[in-house]
């Protein structure tokens, strides 16, 4: 997905306000921003950037959805049908004592899934191939990356834009 | 009226600055173990070792080799189920319903509870476990898998079963829980590794964090999700502990008010165990300046909050048995305060309900050697209390003949040892391997809470 992205200019940065200046003083140039790395999470940056509000809670809700059926499902079968049995004198399929494991179905399902679809969207997995914009980014900095062939403007002048950014570093990095 | 709220004190003591953060939690990894870790790690391991004989003696033998009797069926194995589940429900309480809360308090001490939790359950699920004889198959008596018996499902009315779903659900999602807060830490220290081996197992660990916006923005988003299940859950679970024994019919167990009276036990017990660790922890790996005096002083206000409430619930189990004018329920209390084992009862009250009373003096609260010693006792308490709940109401039974009284032997002892070495041993790796705070979120507070103000001692 990434590997036409190979040349990158980045900003580096230390203090995470001025980031989101820095970025939405870029982005009124007429720069498009790649993405920005930081070592912890800087609330408003995604709206700086433009990005949609995520859908997990969606997936969440879904797969919650869905462990709740499966449980019901699950129970009413195995007790009320397949193999019904008198239990304690109550009905076969007795409703209010299968709603603990549906709960508990129901929020295993819906954590999972929702980990799981996390996992693959940002493409998080044990065996992948790292590209570091810079490796004090899980430290204490924090890089702003400009694709190159992206933006149609001048390798200068961008430099010069995060010059005026308050960028502490300006770099270059290419993938191979 | 006018009320001018005080300003609150900083979180993070010491002047740190976000470099500082990965320096002081990542020096703990990659440093030799030191001196203090070895000996603890050793003494885990002479508990594990000789619990483990007595375990394979157990497994050997049978349950036999337990104290239950016809009368106490059970004993030492549910107390210590019950007592682990409930230590471990501080972990959630702290990450999830304080994140909710926005609490901020909670990032220096979360990571370290949640991994005591997930230790805690692994603790807890070896009791009922091992009280089933034959573990090997406890795959087909506790889960609906398909056999040859019919199929003859398993039970979906009884709570014990209830159980089996409640406490797996709840290691599963604390297990994802606390691994999603890991990976952006694990990228710190792989970032930050030297020699080859670690920088593979980190990276791998690490999952390829690049710390991107759009991941960090889903990576909330996941968080408070799994939050918001976890809080539910963390509260379903002890519920549904405390139903194995409130959906019963013996007296002193079948109250209604056990599930709301459980869950306080639970995060009072916990909140203790976390508060032992943590001040092991900033003693021995010098966390002074992350875990101050403020953060202490939070965990035992809710030492003390919850403690009263299973004071209060304690109170209304003599009152309602009184008021229910049944005379075998009544008897069932008057044996717990009075009966043969009114040393237990008489331990659990002090350690439980009084001595957490300390707590209201602001100089105990805010001493660290005060908190660590009340801490012991309020987990030696809880510990009585499911004791005094399950063999003082089983002891003494309706047929007078059949009245008995439990004996420890060795090999109850055995096992309960082995599942503290187990715990420690588990919990001293995590400390040693694993970052204990959560650098990731302690930074993202850094700006609006550091305080140049000298380490607190």
């Amino acid at each position: 997905m990434m590997e036409r992205n190979k040349n990158f200019i980045i900003g580096v940065y230390s203090d995470p306000d001025q980031v989101k200046n820095a970025a939405k003083a870029i982005i009124k140039s007429g720069i498009r921003i790649h993405e920005v790395y930081t070592p912890f999470p800087i609330h408003g940056i995604e709206d700086v950037l433009g990005y949609k509000k995520t859908r997990l809670p969606i997936v969440a809700f879904l797969f919650g959805v869905t462990g709740t059926f499966l449980a019901l499902f699950m129970q009413v079968w195995m007790l009320g049908i397949d193999w019904p049995m008198i239990i304690g004198g109550k009905d076969h399929i007795a409703l209010p004592a299968f709603i603990p494991v549906t709960f508990e179905l129901t929020v295993l399902l819906s954590a999972l899934g929702m980990v799981g679809t996390f996992m693959v969207i940002s493409d998080l997995k044990p065996y992948k191939k790292l590209r570091l914009m810079d490796i004090r980014i899980t430290d204490d900095k924090h890089v702003i990356a400009i694709d190159i062939a992206a933006n149609s403007m001048r390798v200068k002048d961008i430099q010069s834009v995060l010059k005026d950014s308050g960028a502490d570093e300006i770099n270059e990095k290419n993938f191979e | 009226m006018e009320v001018i709220s005080s300003v609150r004190p900083p979180l993070v003591t010491g002047g740190k600055t976000v470099a500082d953060v990965t320096e002081d939690i990542c020096m703990q990894v990659e440093a030799k173990p030191s001196r203090s870790w070895m000996m603890g790690m050793a003494i885990s391991l002479t508990a594990l070792a000789v619990g483990f004989y007595a375990l394979i003696i157990l497994l050997w033998e049978g349950i036999g080799m337990w104290g239950l009797n016809k009368t106490v069926g059970w004993a030492w194995d549910i107390t210590n189920f019950v007592w682990w589940v409930g230590i471990g429900h501080a972990g959630t309480l702290i990450s999830a319903i304080l994140l909710l809360f926005r609490q901020k308090w909670r990032m220096s001490i979360n990571r370290a509870a949640e991994a005591m939790t997930i230790f805690a359950v692994l603790c807890a699920l070896m009791f009922p476990g091992f009280h089933m004889g034959r573990l090997w198959l406890g795959f087909y008596w506790a889960l609906p898998l398909p056999n040859t018996f019919g199929s003859l499902w398993v039970n979906f009315n009884s709570p014990l079963l209830w159980d089996v779903f409640a406490i797996s659900t709840y290691f599963i999602v604390s297990l994802v829980f606390w691994y999603i807060g890991l990976i952006p830490d694990f990228a710190t220290i792989r970032d930050r590794a030297t020699h080859k081996i670690s920088r593979i197992i980190y990276g791998a660990l690490s999952f390829g964090w690049d710390g991107g916006a759009r991941t960090w923005q889903r990576y909330e988003s996941v968080a408070l999700i799994l939050a918001g299940l976890a809080t539910p859950l963390v509260l379903s679970v002890h519920t549904i502990v405390s139903f194995d024994f409130a959906t019963s019919v013996i007296p002193g167990w079948h109250t209604t008010i056990f599930p709301p009276y459980f869950v306080a036990g639970a995060i009072f017990s916990g909140f203790a165990m976390v508060m032992t660790l943590m001040l092991v922890a900033r003693h021995v790996m010098g966390l002074k300046d992350y875990i101050t005096v403020y953060h202490i002083e939070m965990m035992n206000i809710i030492i003390i909050v919850t403690g009263s409430i299973v004071g209060i619930a304690y109170l209304t189990e003599y009152f309602i048995a009184w008021y229910s004018g049944v005379p075998a329920e009544q008897y069932a209390f008057y044996n717990r305060a009075t009966g043969p084992y009114w040393w237990a009862y008489w331990i659990m009250m002090t350690c439980n309900v009084v001595s957490p009373q300390l707590f209201w003096f602001k100089q105990i609260r805010t001493s660290v050697i005060a908190s660590f010693v009340l801490s012991i006792v309020v987990n030696i308490g809880m510990w009585f209390e499911r004791f005094v709940i399950i063999v003082t109401s089983l002891h003494r039974d309706y047929l007078p003949s059949s009245w008995a009284m439990f004996y420890p032997t060795f090999y109850d002892v055995g096992v309960f040892l082995f599942s503290l070495g187990f715990f420690f041993t588990c919990f001293l790796l995590f400390a040693k391997f694993f970052p204990v705070v959560n650098m990731a979120e302690m930074k993202s507070i850094l700006k609006a809470t550091v305080s140049d103000k000298k380490t607190l001692k």
